[in-house]
């Protein structure tokens, strides 16, 4: 146990003091799902999703585009696990390759707003004055709309694009990002330890890097791993009201919305099983944030 | 016989549940308080002696429980009373006074309404006549102008006032015994001492018994008939409030009572007996500061002001009123010292007098309004802050702050904390050589080698507090600056910094400005004293004549204000 | 209590003027041809210039701005070239709908998430802490309209409990006399049963799948003020006092507890008023977000801009009156202020 611990000086010389040894990291990683199962359960779940998103296309059993009149609106049998739609279209293999445009729409949208929001959030809180000025007022007027209509707004003024359905959710969580990043960085400002690094000489720039910004990226982190399951249902709240993803591109949201109408006349998986499928990846990605709380507090790993 | 006291708490057992098992908060103890008699219960964070307070009148958390013993009061057994009696007891014949006043009071709700509230619950009042009861109460705690207090908020309200309305809430109803747990901790000496005389007097008038739980002794033995000393849950020692201080029995006691500074010691009589061996021989007589030499550090008419914040609405604006623009707030007032090279200068005073922003301009930490802080000839006043860090005399003035928790980067071990400052301004290369260098630094502030990889969660307060040191003298600084250093820590913790601090003085031929509102430990540590109210210096001078002797009102004010034990 | 009321709606001010210019950005900077777009995909490049100069697209844009806000302060929102009419008519047409499926949504929402969450937090560890612990995290993970679907199928398509998912009242009711707009206050203000129950069966699936979108984050904080308040000095020192558990929860920590739960409510209108969208596509409810998601399909862009503006300015307002519900709340906001 303690030669796990021990780390050769020179073997990871910028490791030593200003991050645990990895090794810790796991086993505090190994403690955490041990403590609660659920966490596990989501990582679990994460890793699926994962999965689907980088070989869903070539896992599948058929064609996702690929249309057959014969088999049309089949309901779930041991070959269409799924059942299929109303053009012949295996579910299964739809939800699956769906999968990947889904994470890709969430990962770069919040991407893009850790990095904008993220910056501007910082800058404002630890230089005040007139940076502060300008990216509060930008944040109140984004959250002055209600999001998901300033969302279909954005999209409808841009063009109908996927891109412009990752800009639009990454314009809405800009407040959010911003003002975790400001707070977080406000209060350090003053705090004691920022204080002291003055004294010990550090510039401003590197009051910033090395004693705010990690401090900060725990709480960060947790936001993002929040808003990833935010930005899911978004982009596939617009999707579904005909926005961005086009037909037949497999997408879960146009799927619950091309499901919807066969429905009330008893065809439900054709919506159920894309909703489930987008239910789950929010779920997952909700559940992760509690753990990823818990991972990267420094307070709780002993 | 002699008549059954009116407390009588007997082999009590307060266990915990926790992650880790059952914890055992309080072990076994036997506490008696007699009709009329006042009681300290006296220990250090950890001693147990807030739970066992919580037990008498059953407001353990969910996670606790009495897990053996009796509590009998006034011959009910309140360990195995139903909550419908026990309701009936709490506030009405058992009351309690907690430490920080405001938040224990309802913020939203009116301060009268408050009292009314426990008045109307154990039908002291009829709806009728509780706001006039009410009134009384506040009437008899000395609050100025009841009528108008009863509508105030707490916010509208000062922390001494609070704890007056506190204090009114629990008298209320005329109750037999009143527990008072830390009440004036965090309060200023003056008003430490008004409270506590006003507690002490109400309850004599009315024949109470008390309980006074604190972490000061002196406090303790001041306004105490019977003092019980606790140690990790259990009692250790139960005297007279007199014979505790000539005649400590047990060692914990001893221990506990050296650690409090008082008059007529030195600071090596604070530590236990078997430190001081080796230690003593480096406090060697202090060489008086010659007094013709040039002083290290002079402050000239140093001034610091806020903006107040425009107080004119908006609306008010727009519709034309103009208000004469409020003059800005002088929280520093034109002060002028000097700090002789190797000699230590209390600042000393009650809150908001302006000390902290004093030291905050002298570290260079913010800019003044005006005035001039001659450092070694230099101007350093001139340079603004947010320069000073590149400036030469940087690595000459150091500070350690108040709070060791908030004032290390939790994401930094001990090692990289102290190496911060060597890192950026000291000069020494390869991290063999720093890792050296550290760990130096660590054995001289007497922090075990071994602990220097750890991080700041993983210490105890005394260990951050020897990181915060050794941070501080890393770069061997002509000046220090001591922020209440050990107003956090325990007493015995104290006990042992303080005199580190004196150590390392000697050692480094450093000087050093100590920030504190704690006129004892100013009189063991410093050689000449500052006294400060609003923003200006009421008088200053040796340690002797300022402490011994004080010429200005305000100084008499605060010694008599501190709490005598009977010696 | 009034001054609050003046001071707050001063400081909507910089929200509103926030609102039209970003409004007025996203019509008039677009990557593409806004006339084209007001035009429709129909239109011949000879009505597109024509309606070019017709919105005042060939002016510079301080001037275009100025005509934008002119025609706003008339109310003029341009006209729809789907229905026809001027926006604002048809807006103002369908805006009770909406508001009447959002409120029951809320409504419903509070009255169970206020008992929950504070039951939750009085008996931490309990089942129904566990209960509420599921609802809060399971509730933010359901699509708003993958519930709804859900909810037809089963109690329209399986149990036969709810009408047809079609607006607002079956074919054979016919609409009350309009006074608020509101069907379920206006078949009650007409005394006319069979009408307010009709509508009361039509509205219930929509209003519960609203609330059980806003039913998680209400819970949520409201079990987690309460249970920091629970743990607050104040509530030791009236549980020290012997003050009933009622009061001390009730009249201590409830009202406290509050604070930070009105709060949030402003986040829940935001949410709702976006999942109302996605609600009433679901069960063709007749409402302000099936006509901007008819006006999407048809590209047809003065209503949708017409229908981001009206949210946006009723978003405003909404939060205007949290602000001064708090304000009646906590006094150090009244007093203060």
């Amino acid at each position: 146990m303690n030669d796990m611990t021990k780390v050769d000086p020179t073997a990871a010389p910028a490791l030593r003091f200003e991050a645990p040894p990895s090794t810790s990291l796991l086993a505090h990683a190994r403690h955490i799902v041990s403590e609660n199962p659920v966490t596990g359960l989501a990582f679990g779940l994460f890793a699926l999703i994962l999965l689907a998103a980088i070989f869903g296309p070539s896992l599948v059993p058929f064609d996702p585009l690929a249309s057959n009149t014969n088999s049309a609106l089949q309901a779930p049998s041991a070959r269409h696990w799924f059942g299929t739609d109303q053009l012949g279209r295996d579910i299964f293999s739809r939800v699956i390759v769906a999968t990947r445009l889904d994470f890709a729409i969430a990962v770069c949208s919040v991407a893009l707003v850790f990095a904008m929001g993220g910056l501007a959030g910082v800058m404002a809180g630890f230089y005040g004055g007139w940076v502060d000025k300008v990216v509060g007022r930008l944040a109140d007027t984004i959250m002055a709309f209600p999001l998901f209509v300033l969302a279909m707004g954005i999209v409808a003024a841009l063009g109908n694009s996927v891109t412009n359905i990752v800009i639009a959710t990454a314009i809405i969580n800009f407040p959010l990002y911003a003002r975790v990043a400001r707070a977080e960085a406000n209060v350090r400002r003053e705090a004691g330890f920022v204080q002291a690094a003055r004294l010990s000489g550090n510039s401003d720039w590197r009051l910033l890097l090395t004693q705010i910004v990690p401090n900060i990226m725990p709480i960060m982190a947790v936001q993002m791993s929040l808003t990833m399951g935010y930005a899911i249902l978004n982009a596939a709240g617009l999707s579904f009201i005909g926005l961005g993803v086009r037909p037949p591109t497999p997408e879960w949201g146009i799927m619950v919305a091309e499901g919807a109408s066969f429905i009330v006349s008893g065809e439900w998986w054709i919506a159920f099983f894309p909703g489930l499928a987008l239910m789950t990846a929010v779920f997952c990605f909700n559940l992760l944030g509690d753990g990823v709380r818990d991972l990267v507090d420094p307070q709780r790993r002993n | 016989m002699t008549t059954p006291p009116l407390l009588d708490i007997k082999n009590l057992t307060v266990e915990f549940a926790t992650r880790r098992g059952t914890v055992q908060a309080v072990k076994a103890i036997d506490v008696s308080v007699a009709k009329g008699e006042t009681v300290a219960i006296v220990g250090e964070s950890g001693s147990g002696k807030s739970v066992t307070s919580y037990a008498v009148v059953r407001i353990l958390d969910r996670a606790g429980k009495v897990a053996e013993g009796s509590i009998s009061f006034s011959g009910v057994d309140l360990v195995a009373a139903s909550e419908a009696q026990m309701r009936d007891i709490r506030g009405r014949e058992i009351s309690m006074i907690f430490q920080n006043p405001r938040a224990a009071l309802n913020p939203i709700r009116k301060v009268g309404k408050q009292i009314e509230d426990v008045l109307l619950e154990h039908v002291q009042a009829t709806r009728a006549t509780a706001r006039d009861k009410a009134i009384e109460a506040l009437a008899k705690v000395r609050i100025a102008r009841p009528e108008e207090r009863y509508d105030a908020y707490p916010f509208e309200l000062s922390g001494g006032m609070c704890q007056r309305v506190v204090i009114a809430l629990a008298l209320a109803c005329q109750p037999q015994l009143l527990i008072a747990d830390e009440p004036t901790t965090g309060l200023d000496v003056t008003t430490q001492k008004a409270v506590m005389d006003l507690i002490v007097e109400l309850t004599r008038e009315r024949g109470m018994s008390t309980i006074l739980i604190t972490h000061d002794l002196g406090l303790a033995a001041a306004y105490c008939d019977k003092v019980v000393v606790m140690e990790k849950g259990n009692v250790v020692e139960t005297a007279r409030a007199g014979e505790i201080f000539r005649n400590p029995q047990h060692p914990y006691t001893r221990k506990l009572m050296q650690a409090t500074p008082r008059i007529g010691m030195s600071l090596r009589d604070l530590l236990p007996d078997a430190q001081k061996g080796p230690a003593a021989q480096l406090a060697a007589p202090k060489p008086a500061p010659a007094p013709d030499a040039a002083p290290l550090m002079r402050v000239e008419n140093l001034v610091k002001e806020y903006p107040r914040p425009a107080s004119g609405s908006f609306l008010s604006k727009l519709m034309g009123k103009t208000e004469e623009p409020k003059a800005p707030f002088r929280a520093v007032d034109g002060i002028s010292f000097s700090v002789a090279k190797g000699e230590t200068l209390g600042l000393v005073g009650e809150s908001g007098c302006g000390k902290s922003t004093t030291s905050m301009m002298i570290t260079r930490l913010i800019d003044k309004t005006s005035g001039s802080i001659l450092f070694d000839g230099t101007d350093i006043g001139a340079i603004p802050a947010k320069q000073f860090a590149a400036s030469a005399h940087r690595r000459r003035i150091q500070m350690v702050f108040q709070d060791p928790t908030d004032r290390l980067n939790p994401r930094f071990t001990a090692e990289r904390a102290i190496a911060d400052p060597i890192l950026r301004m000291g000069g020494i290369s390869g991290r063999d050589a720093l890792r050296a260098r550290c760990e130096d630094l660590a054995r001289l502030v007497g922090l075990p080698v071994e602990l220097i990889d750890r991080f700041p969660h993983q210490l105890s307060g005394g260990q951050k507090a020897r990181v915060g040191i050794a941070r501080a003298i890393a770069l061997e600084p002509d000046l220090v600056i001591l922020d209440e250093p050990t107003a956090a820590l325990d007493v015995s913790v104290q006990a042992v910094v303080l005199n580190l601090l004196q150590e390392l003085k000697e050692r480094l031929g450093m000087s050093y400005l100590f920030v504190s509102h704690d006129l004892n430990v100013v009189r063991l540590l410093c050689d000449r004293v500052i006294v400060m109210k609003t923003g200006a210096i009421v008088e200053q001078g040796t340690s002797e004549e300022v402490l011994g002797d004080p010429k200005a009102d305000y100084t008499k004010e605060l010694l008599t204000a501190i709490p005598h034990p009977p010696v | 209590m009034l001054r609050l009321i003046g001071q707050r709606l001063m400081t909507t001010i910089p929200s509103v003027i926030g609102v039209i210019i970003v409004t007025f950005l996203l019509t008039r900077v677009l990557p593409g041809d806004t006339a084209a777009y007001f035009a429709g995909p129909a239109a011949s490049p000879e009505a597109i210039i024509e309606i070019r100069s017709k919105l005042g697209l060939d002016q510079p844009l301080p001037v275009q701005f100025v005509s934008y806000v002119t025609a706003l302060v008339k109310g003029d929102l341009g006209m729809s070239l789907t229905t026809g009419q001027p926006v604002t008519a048809d807006l103002a047409a369908r805006l009770p709908a909406s508001a009447e499926l959002t409120l029951a949504g809320l409504l419903l929402a509070m009255s169970v998430a206020l008992p929950l969450g504070v039951l939750a937090a009085v008996r931490q560890g309990s089942w129904i802490d566990h209960l509420c612990r599921i609802v809060a995290t399971a509730g933010v993970s359901l699509p708003v309209f993958f519930t709804g679907l859900l909810l037809v199928y089963v109690f329209y398509f399986i149990l036969g409990w709810a009408p047809a998912p079609l607006g607002r009242l079956d074919v054979f009711a016919s609409e009350p006399a309009r006074v608020t707009g509101l069907y379920l206050v206006d078949t009650l203000l007409a005394r006319d049963g069979a009408t307010f129950r009709a509508a009361l069966a039509q509205i219930a699936l929509p209003a519960i799948t609203l609330a059980i979108f806003s039913l998680a984050p209400i819970t949520r904080m409201t079990r987690a003020s309460m249970l920091a308040v629970l743990g607050a000095d104040f509530v030791r020192t009236a549980r020290a006092s012997g003050l009933s558990s009622r009061k001390v929860i009730g009249t201590y920590a409830f009202r406290n507890a509050m604070l930070p739960v009105v709060t949030t409510l402003g986040m829940v209108f935001s949410f709702l008023l976006g999942a109302n969208v996605l609600v009433e596509k679901v069960f063709a409810w007749p409402g302000v977000g099936s006509y901007a998601v008819e006006a999407l399909i048809a590209s047809d862009y003065a209503p949708i801009q017409g229908f981001v503006l009206t949210m946006a300015i009723l978003y405003v307002a909404l939060n205007l009156m949290i602000d001064v519900l708090y304000g009646v709340i906590d006094p150090r906001v009244r007093l203060e202020g």
